[in-house]
């Protein structure tokens, strides 16, 4: 068996807010294994970014265990921490978190720029994750010059350019209209098919539907872990909006066996596994 | 390595952050421009004013002690000021028993009535000294020859003649072997000087004229008398110069029978005492504006660590965004620090740069002293040096602060 890429046990956060505590996370467990494309969901304040925070090693856990591919994160100083996220971790947020006054390829090589890996050639890497991303025409323009959807990219981009053996995207569609939302989960998906371990947090089902997996997440405790193709959430919203357009279809075609095509997608990325 | 690398884009970095905020830097920077530029000016002044005054000392050559009688204080009013005046006796004692010089001469000035074949001057500068004068005064005989010790012994009359006098008189070119008139005594011209231009301001400034020098001797003999105007010595050692006239004076008291309570009838005074003090005094005006200027870098060392906080709490995001993208605690303090110590030395920079527009601009005063004033190389050390101190002392605090920043705590801040 392949050592897994995330390995928690028992996870619990906790905050305090004055006198109450306010439990975060109560005692999560996961396993992520290599090249898996697992979405988090949950409704809001259910600790979906709690959790992701502790994977990504910008937060520690109040107590339990967390293993990144093979090595265990609690006893890590603050600046040790530092360098994993570094070398091991790629993270998009919601908000894009981009240097206003800088270029993209500046905002590309910010990892590179904390990185013992590459010492030279740093403008040209941050280039090419640039262009792998879709963005080589836009190297010089500055986050005010870009679109929501190329301001992701930018940071998606940025999140890979030091090759991270984990992605991590808390909402990255979040901020982002359908259409754009659409291309930067194709993105997502390319790179999953390229190799790469990605975690995502959404809110939304048919966001969730290109990943492999699904876990459901509430009051901060794993409620369910299906693939996607039997995640029996997954199959019901997938149902009401196969039924929804069918209707919309028009009366015409009533019980003919069009499939809504992110079932076929799902169904395809989960055979895959 | 890293660091070293880091450190450097650091500097770029801080530096465009500077240029970003160019009104807001240059306000922050102020204190430290003023205090650094209030530095390089008070020590270019000093330094340039001690130059200017020790060329002068100089010129009388840093060897020199001068002695004179006095009438002391008690006594003034009450006895003539001739009474306490050196005698020669007292002059050739000093010279057979005083360790600390090597040389020693009376100076006696008269005026005297001069004719030549062609010419007659007169109240002309006729000086009584000894064969010492030459070595003291550092004037040679150009031509013809010096004064010696058989010309004082036997009361001659011979004298040395300057330049001046040679063209006042119409003299021969080399007139040694030429007789003069001095108040109607013939005197053999044995030699010639170079007239001394003494500068104005001090004895026997000003425009040069006619001198004749004769022995001591020979000068006392035409008044007569025993006592001269003053003398003249010159040290083994410059360094010596306070032990000297410790034990010039001890001589005199000796010679003078003064005895425990009463006060000097002599003034001893070396150059080079004078000299150190000027030195003392220069040292002491500098340290005064250190410690000015240490006060108002205080000053502009609290303005760096409160523009320091508020660019710290400004990019807390991006401070927590660096993190997140694997910037150790380390890395980002000496971001911050390298921040501050920059804006410091752009401050002291400038001030430097200030500084030496100021000395620079006393000096184009016409007849200011500060006309060859140089800021010694070591005072812009000491202030490029200070202000890199003080963005590390200031800058500290608030790199510390930036680097404990929690990475998540930081990102959701607004
Ligand atoms: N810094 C914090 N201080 C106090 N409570 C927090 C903090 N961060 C999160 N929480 C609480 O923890 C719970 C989970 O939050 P979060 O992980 O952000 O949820 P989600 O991302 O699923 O919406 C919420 O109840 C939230 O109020
Ligand atoms: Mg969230």
């Amino acid at each position: 068996m392949p050592t897994p890429v995330i390995e928690i046990s028992g996870i619990t956060k906790a905050y305090k807010m004055g006198e109450e505590v306010v439990g975060a996370l109560r005692g999560v467990d996961l396993r992520i294994d290599r090249n898996e494309f697992v979405a988090v969901m949950g409704a809001s304040g259910s600790g979906k970014s709690t959790l992701m925070n502790i994977l990504g090693c910008l937060d520690r856990p109040t107590s339990g265990r967390y293993i990144l591919n093979g090595q265990a994160t609690e006893k890590l100083s603050a600046g040790a921490l530092a360098q994993v996220r570094n070398k091991e971790i790629g993270f998009v947020f919601q908000t894009f978190e981009l240097l206003p006054r800088s270029t993209a390829v500046v905002n590309v090589a910010l990892p590179l720029v904390y990185s013992r890996k590459f010492w030279w050639g740093t403008a040209r890497r941050a280039r090419e994750a640039l262009k792998s991303v879709g963005l080589g025409d836009r190297m010089t323009h500055r986050p005010n010059q870009l679109s929501g959807g190329q301001r992701q990219r930018v940071a998606i981009a940025r999140a890979l350019v030091n090759e991270p053996s984990l992605l991590l995207a808390d909402e990255p569609t979040g901020n982002l209209d359908s259409k754009t939302s659409e291309e930067i989960i194709a993105l997502f998906r390319d790179l999953h098919q390229r190799g790469q371990t990605i975690v995502i947090v959404t809110h939304e089902e048919d966001i969730a539907g290109h990943a492999q997996r699904i876990v459901r997440l509430r009051d901060g405790k794993v409620v369910s872990d299906f693939p996607t193709a039997t995640d029996p959430v997954h199959r019901d919203f997938l149902d009401r909006a196969a039924q929804a357009s069918a209707r919309a279809a028009g009366q015409a075609a009533v019980g003919s066996e069009s499939r809504p095509t992110h079932e076929s997608r799902a169904a395809q990325t989960g055979g895959s596994a | 390595m890293i660091l070293i690398r880091l450190a450097l884009q650091t500097v770029v970095l801080a530096l465009a952050q500077l240029w970003g905020n160019k009104f807001r830097a240059i306000l922050t920077m102020l204190g430290i421009m003023i205090g650094v530029g209030a530095v390089i000016a008070t020590v270019g002044a000093t330094e340039g004013l001690k130059a200017y005054v020790l060329k002068e000392f100089d010129s009388f050559g840093p060897r020199k002690v001068w002695m004179d009688g006095t009438v002391p204080r008690k006594l003034r009013g009450r006895v003539s000021w001739s009474q306490f005046d050196l005698r020669l006796s007292e002059l050739e004692y000093l010279r057979k028993n005083c360790t600390t010089i090597d040389a020693i001469t009376p100076m006696y000035f008269t005026g005297a009535t001069v004719r030549s074949a062609d010419e007659s001057r007169q109240s002309i500068s006729v000086t009584g000294v000894w064969p010492d004068w030459h070595e003291i005064e550092k004037r040679v005989a150009i031509k013809g020859r010096p004064l010696i010790q058989t010309d004082i012994d036997e009361i001659r009359n011979v004298c040395l003649i300057n330049d001046k006098g040679i063209q006042e008189l119409q003299l021969d070119a080399d007139p040694s072997g030429d007789y003069i008139l001095v108040n109607d005594r013939r005197f053999l011209i044995v030699g010639v000087v170079e007239t001394k231009d003494v500068a104005q301001g001090f004895p026997g400034g000003g425009e040069a004229r006619t001198e004749l020098y004769i022995p001591v001797t020979t000068a006392l003999s035409m008044q007569p008398r025993e006592t001269v105007s003053f003398a003249l010595a010159q040290l083994k050692d410059a360094k010596d110069a306070e032990e000297a006239r410790a034990e010039i004076s001890s001589i005199f008291r000796r010679l003078r029978k003064l005895s425990g309570e009463d006060e000097n009838t002599f003034v001893v005074e070396a150059v080079q005492s004078v000299i150190d003090q000027i030195n003392r005094l220069a040292t002491g005006i500098t340290v005064a504006a250190a410690g000015l200027v240490a006060i108002s870098l205080l000053v502009g060392g609290i303005g760096i660590m409160n523009i320091m906080l508020v660019s710290v709490s400004e990019r807390t995001r991006e401070i927590g965004l660096r993190k997140a993208m694997g910037a150790r605690p380390s890395i980002i303090l000496v971001q911050f620090l390298v921040e501050a110590v920059v804006l410091c030395m752009v401050g002291g920079l400038i001030g430097i740069a200030a500084g030496l527009g100021l000395v620079a601009a006393a000096g184009q005063i016409p007849g200011s002293p500060l006309k060859d004033a140089a800021v010694p190389l070591w005072a812009a050390v000491i202030g490029v040096g200070f202000s890199a101190l003080v963005g590390v002392v200031f800058g500290m605090f608030p790199a510390i602060k930036a680097s404990r920043l929690d990475p998540i705590v930081a990102l959701r801040h607004e």
